[in-house]
């Protein structure tokens, strides 16, 4: 049996190593220094297409991340998809004529909503809605866009 | 036929009696563990034998584990160029799945079975009646600190198990096959959620040590007193308690990442 007093510092030394891994879990590996859900004010967008945006995803503006998409609902009356957000309070100066798109990252990757700034004087507060909006770009419609006008590109030849 | 029908029933009952007895022994365990926060030495030497003893094993495995996450992660991605993503699918692995499930297998495999053949034959060497002759409680002085030792040993050997895991995909993807650091990390801290992720990765892992530590210590404790019947209770351990992480596993992943 070893000496009680070096089984007690394992013992210790293992605690603190177990507590500083998870530590280590939650500040480095895990979005916790990032924006969280409850801070920050909520704003809402209509759109007519939202595509694959999702809960939790990213919102940005000029490509830095000020929030997070928290909820997603559809409007029975005007057939329209209404994206709630929530934005860090550290930007609560955005004009409040700014515009919301849904862009997408990369060709395969992850919709976000991207945010343009407007010139208004006023700034969007908890609860203000976003008019100015512009749905996502479908890959399926674009390509049958495309195709639809090189046909008739042909025809008038 | 009447023979094999008899042995059929007798099985049945067999394994409704053991079950009985081995939950009337956890809540003799539950009810034990007060005692066991009076007499805390006990506990330091017993999460000295559970914990810190299970952890070189714990941090190779981790390691290595991490490093085959990496590369194989890294040769499926780069097929869609999209091998920033390395350090979502090694942290999202590890911190939901391989985390938890690979210690607590390891754990069944090194403290287990340890703590099986230690309480088996204690009960061999009739040292737990020599304790009932003194009127000291067995439950209370020998198994209940074994119980708390793995419970509480469990969360922290897996979560040390998946940071080593993270630091291992990150020497094999950053160091060795040049993905960019800003985006291991990045694209890491992004997907990786505090309560949906990590909590519930230690929430498996609490789940985890309560049923290694009780069927080690259940069959100790039923073993039969000859060293054929300590040795079968060991392979017993290893065995069962292989089949009950892996099967918990897929009911909590279920419960906790099912509805999205």
């Amino acid at each position: 049996m070893m000496h009680s007093r070096t089984v007690e510092i394992w013992v210790g030394l293992f605690i603190a190593g177990g507590m500083a891994a998870l530590f280590m879990l939650a500040m480095q590996v895990s979005n916790l220094t990032v924006v969280s859900n409850d801070e920050g004010y909520a704003v809402t967008a209509r759109f007519e297409n939202i595509s694959g945006l999702k809960v939790r995803s990213p919102v940005t503006m000029a490509g830095v991340r000020v929030g997070r998409v928290t909820d997603i609902g559809f409007d029975p009356q005007t057939f329209e998809a209404v994206v709630t957000m929530r934005i860090s309070s550290d930007y609560n100066q955005l004009p409040a004529d700014t515009s919301a798109s849904i862009f997408t990252a990369g060709l395969l990757g992850e919709q976000y909503v991207g945010l343009d700034a407007g010139g208004d004087m006023e700034f969007l507060e908890d609860g203000s809605e976003i008019i100015l909006t512009q749905s996502a770009l479908i890959l399926e419609q674009l390509i049958g866009q495309f195709l639809f006008s090189k046909a008739s590109e042909g025809e008038a030849k | 036929m009447l023979d094999w029908l008899q042995r059929l029933g007798q099985s049945g009952l067999g394994f409704f009696e053991r079950l009985g007895r081995a939950h009337l022994l956890f809540y003799y365990i539950l009810s034990g563990i007060p005692s066991v926060i009076v007499r805390f030495s006990l506990l330091i030497q017993q999460i000295y034998s559970v914990g810190v003893l299970s952890l070189l094993i714990i941090l190779v495995s981790g390691l290595f584990v991490g490093m085959v996450l990496g590369l194989q992660g890294y040769n499926t991605l780069v097929d869609f160029g999209a091998e920033e993503s390395l350090g979502t699918v090694v942290a999202l692995t590890l911190v939901r799945e391989l985390g938890p499930v690979v210690t607590a297998l390891l754990f069944a495999g090194r403290a287990g079975s340890a703590l099986t053949a230690e309480i088996g034959l204690m009960k061999a060497t009739e040292q737990l009646s020599g304790m009932e002759m003194m009127a000291v409680d067995p439950i209370r002085r020998v198994l209940s600190p074994r119980f708390l030792a793995g419970f509480l040993s469990m969360p922290l050997l897996a979560a040390i198990f998946s940071a080593v895991g993270v630091m291992g995909g990150y020497f094999v993807g950053v160091g060795l096959l040049g993905v960019d650091e800003g985006a291991y990390w990045s694209q890491m801290q992004s997907s990786v959620d505090l309560h949906e992720d990590i909590y519930n990765g230690v929430i498996k892992s609490f789940v985890f040590g309560v049923v290694a530590s009780w069927i080690a210590i259940f069959e100790g404790y039923d073993a039969t007193p000859t060293s054929e019947g300590v040795s079968r209770a060991t392979t017993r351990t290893v065995v069962h308690t292989s089949l009950a992480v892996l099967g918990l596993d897929f009911i909590l992943t279920a419960l906790m990442f099912g509805d999205n």
